[in-house]
């Protein structure tokens, strides 16, 4: 006979395809069902926890390519310290997915050169971006300001998210109040059921 | 009202694909950005010239409605909008000068000399000064400067006879341009 499992096991999910239901009880681990080769497996040879680690943090170690050269540096340190942190929240519009700082464009070398004039006209950094602002508009800024034109931007994604979850907990909820059990069987309806199971088996 | 919830996720596609589809009009190019100095004064500038003559100045500019053409020898999208400034200057009699962005002037007289020149005067800003003063992100760029010296309007990329006809002629006529 097929062993069917009980929808109530599935929590209250529909079964995926028959057959994986038909297979419950036939699954066998990878080991068990035998080897990729001979001895060992070879996929996980030499690839454990450690090296996974070292992958990581090799990774976290990376930082984008910088486009400043050596000349455009200014020679005072708090400065240029002061024109890196500024240029990396400033958009090169040629590229427009890179700052100013890592693209290889001429009009980012060119607006590198102006912010680092700028800082040694002696500019504060919040001057020196509005006067770049000026010219270029707020696009140039790739974190936009935070203003009723760029709230949806802001906000959106989080308001979206919310409601999703507020959407999720009703579905689940009322889900669950479906599942409300209802009154006990009657003995005629006992008696029905009782016939019913006998059926089946035989 | 719970039959409601099943039209959610159609109502949701139909915004999504409008709004996807909206991006997908002819005509429709995110890059191009808008300027920001649109209805500010323009910056003034005054730079030598490529062929003799005086500077070219915005103050020289004033009292008339001019076309400022960010344009180089090394642009090769400045070579396909020359047939339509060319027609600008000669046939619209429109006032059009040349700003020369960041080129070796002789590379620029031989261009000028190959294709035509169809600017009443041409300034030189090898270093690109005037270009960010002006917002400019890329060649060619033309600026429609009023009589006040006021940007009005900014044409990003070579101007095409459609942009001519439908916004660069009536706005020039709107402005009072002879």
């Amino acid at each position: 006979m097929r062993r069917v499992v009980p929808a109530s096991s599935w929590r209250g999910l529909h079964a995926p395809w028959p057959r994986l239901t038909q297979r419950a009880g036939t699954f066998r681990r990878r080991e068990e069902r035998g080897r990729v080769g001979p001895g060992h497996d070879v996929v996980n040879r030499g690839r454990g926890l450690g090296f996974v680690l070292a992958m990581l943090l090799a990774l976290l170690l990376t930082r984008p390519a910088f486009a400043v050269t050596p000349q455009e540096k200014l020679p005072n340190p708090a400065l240029e310290s002061r024109a890196e942190a500024i240029g990396g929240t400033l958009r090169c519009l040629v590229c427009q997915n890179e700052s100013i700082e890592e693209s290889n464009a001429d009009l980012a070398h060119d607006i590198r050169v102006l912010l680092r004039q700028r800082l040694l006209a002696g500019d504060s950094n919040e001057q020196a971006i509005q006067y770049i602002v000026a010219r270029y508009g707020q696009f140039v800024l790739l974190r936009p300001p935070v203003e009723p034109a760029t709230y949806v931007l802001w906000y959106g994604p989080v308001a979206l998210l919310l409601l999703a979850a507020a959407g999720m907990v009703i579905w689940l909820r009322r889900r669950g109040r479906s599942a409300a059990p209802t009154a006990p069987l009657t003995d005629a309806e006992r008696q029905r059921l009782a016939d019913l199971l006998r059926e089946t088996e035989t | 009202m719970r039959k409601l919830f099943y039209l959610v996720p159609l109502v949701a596609f139909l915004v999504l694909a409008g709004w996807f589809g909206l991006a997908l009009r002819p005509g429709y190019q995110p890059e191009v950005l808008p300027s920001a100095m649109i209805d500010k004064p323009a910056p003034s500038f005054d730079l030598a010239p490529l062929n003799g003559g005086g500077n070219l100045s915005l103050a020289g500019l004033k009292g008339q409605v001019v076309l400022v053409n960010f344009f180089a020898s090394w642009c090769v999208p400045c070579r396909v909008e020359q047939p339509i400034l060319m027609r600008l200057a000669k046939q619209e009699h429109v006032p059009l000068y040349g700003i020369d962005y960041k080129d070796q002037p002789d590379a620029a007289r031989r261009v000028l000399a190959q294709l035509g020149d169809p600017y009443r005067g041409i300034g030189m800003d090898p270093d690109g000064i005037t270009g960010i003063d002006f917002g400019v992100y890329g060649v060619p760029e033309t600026y429609v400067i009023d009589k006040t010296g006021t940007i009005r309007k900014r044409f990003v990329g070579p101007l095409t006879a459609e942009e001519l006809q439908q916004e660069l002629l009536p706005l020039l006529k709107q402005l009072g341009a002879s």
